[in-house]
């Protein structure tokens, strides 16, 4: 029955026909595609908690990506392509390798939990469940793209759809002050890093000539001699350090807990804050070879971090704590990959040796999630169940919350790097790595390089302390029923079940690690550092070595500090409340926009004639420099028809119009010869027989005097009675104006530079559209697109027109009250 | 502003219908002959405007009760859709598709998307205007 217009449309249609959506591609795009029967759900099911709806989805997922493991752990790797946008080599390539699925499979896992746990904790009489569930899809779905996106472009899109989400969910009370503050800082911050990202994405385009990772990582060797090369490493970077809040923009992150607890357990601990490091670890075999790379984030990641660690410790707030630690935990992972990455340069035996800093940094990644995200709920629990997060006013839950505190007590210290579980293991790796930083002799590594395993051993006191901090000054000590908001009771088995599976993969990892080596770990290191073979065996006990003195000394310093706490917290006053980072981006914020409101103020002057002002002058200026400079200007006469009487006369009438307006005094006056202009125009296009132009002219003529007379009601009417002024630089203008589009259309009439499209017009209107009126058919059917966008711009015009003239009536009304 | 015009509203009350009439005619006529869903939706609104002329913006509240912001939010979703809607064929976005069918009645007859696709230009355009005077003219 249809057939199409465009020949060339049809062929370029045909070379895509090939490749359709595939399993893998669904799965990505899922959780979008449900977002959108979500709130349709909530409507139906009111009595249901929406959550349930949502839980099957992330299950289902997991399921469907734990399929995939015995591909991966064999070294295949799964690819799937669909053409985007071909033109511009934009393909939505879905790769399935040991990175990509490593990540995706804690999305989908700790998104199930997230989601059972959120359906305990979100009311469904108080809470908008159909916005939650949506943004915490609309997340999942984006994440997913970022860590199984073959090609940047559709990385860098799914990036910016997680900023967005995350954005959201931060702001989903958003009736709270503190919560827009914190949604806002994180979204400016988050979308700089990923516009600079885009920077280096281009970058690398340029360079290589392709957007597909894996066809970059083929040509690394061939660019790192690029003048671009520095550049585009370091606008990754910029996008990577922001996104896993690294020192010096780690700012957002305490902000953005604002969130909902179960959001800040999935979003900002466990999977979107990593998904910088899941950059750096994909791009590492690109920029690897180059030493400001290594140093860059080994540096920036160990800054991170002490001083999250370090500032973790004065918080006073749950969730502010384990803020900080996720900063302090996430430059600890980072810092990891740093010095792995350079065992890329060691071909030999010893790849193995620093591949142990990457191993680290895997198993680390996994491990922060499982404990970290077990407490983020036990976090969750305390405030639910007790009504507020503040350890001062906490203590003594123990004996009322017994199980929340064991599973409190298994992540703690498993943050703290304590056998037997998880945490120690990845900790003592982690040593492992720092002191052999002391054997790296490139990239004068062997000078500063001592300051590693200091500042790593200094945080990891720290991170003990504000471990036993989290548990101790919540569970133990003396029990304040005075300052709490409700009496403590233990929490809802369901809201239990998530915290519990993570704390049971905790102890289960810390006794059987290997079970994650060759599943998990070893073909996600495949991916970090290709053509190494690393042979990943996880061990408890490796003799009397350095890293067993340094966790032994961690230990012993920690438990001292945590007992003289009170003696020495006053170190913290030390530092300057005024100089901080948050403070420079509040002053930064204020004064950008302080700046550019002054700016606007100089030119929006609030007078349309001022504004008519800029239009004409630089209309005039622009056209008249580039008439000029190209040296369009051209009379030809040689293709001119003849001018007939009515042309005359009808020359003559709109002359003789327009000059009159100028010395009418009456506005009603000034109107009608300004319509008596425009149908004096509409009887041209008689002539020139173009009669849809003639009927719209006529018609449009009508309805603008009308609207005119409409408008008189809102201009000042004192006005009517003055005598206009002359004024010298509107005559120039309005002259001017004039002059130059008279010798636009010589000049168009003048220079033909290729032939008129009229002829297609004519012999296709009817074989292609089927239409005999070819104005119409252009319309709507050949440049189809123009009239989708006009009949938009209308409508947003109207809209404009409809709440402003709204707004400022309401604002009248609201000033007579006062 | 009170009219009381007799001439101007028993003129209207025959004029209107016929112009509403004739940009019904324009609008469908587009195809072929000179005319369109923008200048039909423009002589709608030329008509609605008289209306308001001759009578107040209350009566014509009253008479034609249309909220207009959703009759062109309404022409853009059948715009749109239109063009969408050659997706589903696997064709490329606004693909229009034309055929003759044989009604009982009305005899031969082309059938052509473009004329949902100029529906919606009708629509916004009476969306748009009524929409615009309606806001501007609130107040007399």
């Amino acid at each position: 029955m249809y057939r199409l217009y465009l020949g060339e449309a049809s062929s370029v249609h045909e070379i895509k026909g090939g490749h359709d959506l595939s399993l893998l591609h669904l799965a990505i795009i899922s959780p979008f595609l449900f977002a959108i029967i979500i709130p349709i759900l909530y409507k139906l099911f009111r009595q249901v908690h929406t959550g349930w709806f949502v839980l099957p989805l992330p299950i289902l997922l997991f399921s469907y990506f734990i399929s995939f493991i015995s591909s991966t752990s064999n070294q295949e790797i799964i690819t799937e392509s669909v053409p985007w946008i071909p033109a511009l080599g934009v393909d939505f390539i879905a790769k399935v390798d040991g990175l990509g699925l490593l990540f995706a499979l804690l999305i989908t896992g700790i998104g199930s939990l997230v989601v059972l746990y959120s359906i305990y904790y979100l009311s469904k009489d108080k809470e908008k469940l159909n916005t939650f569930y949506v943004y915490l899809l609309l997340f999942m779905g984006a994440m997913l793209g970022v860590v199984l996106s073959d090609n940047l472009i559709v990385l860098y899109t799914f990036w910016e759809f997680t900023s967005f989400s995350s954005f959201l969910l931060i702001g989903y009370w958003y009736d709270r002050e503190k919560s827009r503050y914190g949604a806002q800082k994180s979204m400016l911050i988050t979308v700089l890093g990923g516009l600079s990202m885009l920077g280096g994405i281009i970058l690398l385009y340029i360079m290589t000539g392709t957007f597909n990772i894996s066809e970059i990582i083929e040509q690394a060797a061939a660019i790192s001699v690029d003048p671009l090369f520095i550049p585009a490493l370091i606008c990754i970077l910029l996008g990577a350090f922001t996104k896993s809040a690294q020192f010096p923009f780690h700012i957002w992150l305490p902000d953005a807990m604002e969130a909902p607890t179960p959001v800040s357990a999935y979003l900002h601990s466990a999977t979107m804050v990593k998904a910088g490091i899941y950059l750096v670890a994909r791009m590492t075999p690109v920029f690897a070879s180059e030493g400001l790379w290594v140093w860059l984030i080994a540096g920036f990641g160990i800054v991170t971090l002490f001083w999250g660690s370090f500032n973790a410790v004065k918080q006073t707030d749950l969730k502010a704590i384990l803020a900080f630690s996720t900063i302090s935990q996430l430059g600890m992972i980072m810092s990891l990959l740093g010095l792995g990455a350079a065992a890329l340069h060691y071909d030999d035996i010893e790849s193995s040796f620093f591949g142990a800093a990457t191993t680290a940094a895997v198993f680390h990644l996994f491990n922060h999630a499982t404990f970290k995200g077990s407490l983020f709920m036990v976090a969750g629990i305390v405030d639910h169940e007790t009504g507020t997060r503040d350890i001062r006013k906490l203590g003594g839950l123990m004996n009322f919350m017994p199980i929340t505190f064991t599973l409190a007590i298994i992540g703690t210290f498993s943050m703290a790097g304590l056998p037997p579980f998880n945490g120690f293991l990845s900790k003592e790796m982690f040593f492992t790595g720092m002191v052999r930083v002391l054997e790296l002799n490139i990239f004068n590594f062997e000078t500063w390089g001592m300051l590693f395993p200091v500042i790593a051993w200094i945080a990891s006191v720290f991170t003990f302390l504000y471990s036993m901090i989290l548990v101790f000054k919540t569970f133990t000590g003396k029990y304040k029923p005075e300052q709490l908001e409700k009496k403590p009771h233990e929490a809802p088995i369901g809201m239990l079940i998530s915290p519990i599976i993570l704390a049971s993969l905790v102890i289960i990892i810390g006794f059987f690690p290997n079970i994650l080596s060759n599943t998990i770990i070893s073909p996600a290191l495949e991916s970090i550092l290709p053509n190494n073979t690393i042979d990943v065996h996880i061990s408890f006990w490796h003799g009397p070595t350095p890293e067993l003195f340094m966790t032994i000394g961690v230990i012993a310093l920690g438990i001292l500090l945590f007992l003289t706490l009170p003696k020495w917290r006053k170190v913290y006053d030390l530092f300057p409340t005024k100089l901080t980072l948050n403070r420079l981006y509040d002053g930064g914020l204020a004064f950008t926009q302080k700046a550019a409101n002054k700016i606007t103020k100089t030119y929006m002057n609030g007078s349309i004639r001022s504004y008519l002002v800029y239009i004409f002058a630089f209309f005039i200026v622009i056209l008249g420099t580039t008439l000029a400079v190209k040296n369009a200007f051209k009379l030809d006469t040689s293709n001119v028809s003849s001018i007939g009487f009515y042309e005359i006369l009808l020359a003559l009438a709109i002359m003789i119009g327009s000059i009159s307006i100028l010395f009418v005094k009456s506005r009603m006056t000034a109107i009608i010869l300004l319509g008596s202009v425009g149908y004096t125009v509409s009887l041209f296009y008689v002539l020139f027989r173009a009669p849809d132009l003639a009927l719209t002219q006529l018609v449009i003529e009508t309805i603008s005097v009308a609207l005119f007379l409409l408008c008189f009601y809102h201009l000042p009417k004192e006005l009517n009675k003055e005598r206009m002024s002359f004024k010298l630089t509107n005559a120039i203008i309005s002259i001017g104006v004039g002059a130059m589009v008279t010798l636009i259309a010589l000049s168009a009439h003048s220079n033909k530079l290729f032939d008129s499209i009229a002829e297609y017009y004519i012999e296709n209107t009817y074989t292609e559209a089927a239409g005999k009126n070819m104005v119409n058919v252009i319309l709507v059917d050949f440049r189809g697109f123009d009239t989708l966008f006009e009949i938009t711009v209308l409508t947003i015009a109207a809209l404009g027109i409809f709440a402003m003239i709204k707004l400022r009536m309401g604002g009248g009304k609201k000033n007579e009250n006062k | 502003m009170k009219t009381n015009d007799l001439i101007l509203q028993t003129t209207t009350k025959v004029v209107l219908f016929i112009i509403i009439l004739f940009s019904v005619y324009i609008f469908f006529a587009g195809h072929y002959t000179p005319g369109g869903g923008f200048v039909g939706g423009l002589l709608t609104s030329g008509a609605i405007i008289l209306l308001t002329l001759a009578f107040d913006m209350k009566t014509v509240k009253q008479i034609l009760p249309f909220n207009y912001i959703y009759m062109a939010a309404t022409g853009l979703l059948f715009a749109g859709g239109t063009a969408a809607g050659s997706l589903l064929f696997n064709v490329p976005f606004l693909t229009h598709a034309f055929g003759d069918v044989n009604i009982p009645i009305l005899g031969e007859t082309a059938l052509h998307t473009a004329t949902l696709f100029d529906l919606g230009v009708f629509l916004v355009v009476v969306g748009v205007t009524m929409t615009i005077i309606q806001t501007i003219g609130v107040d007399e």
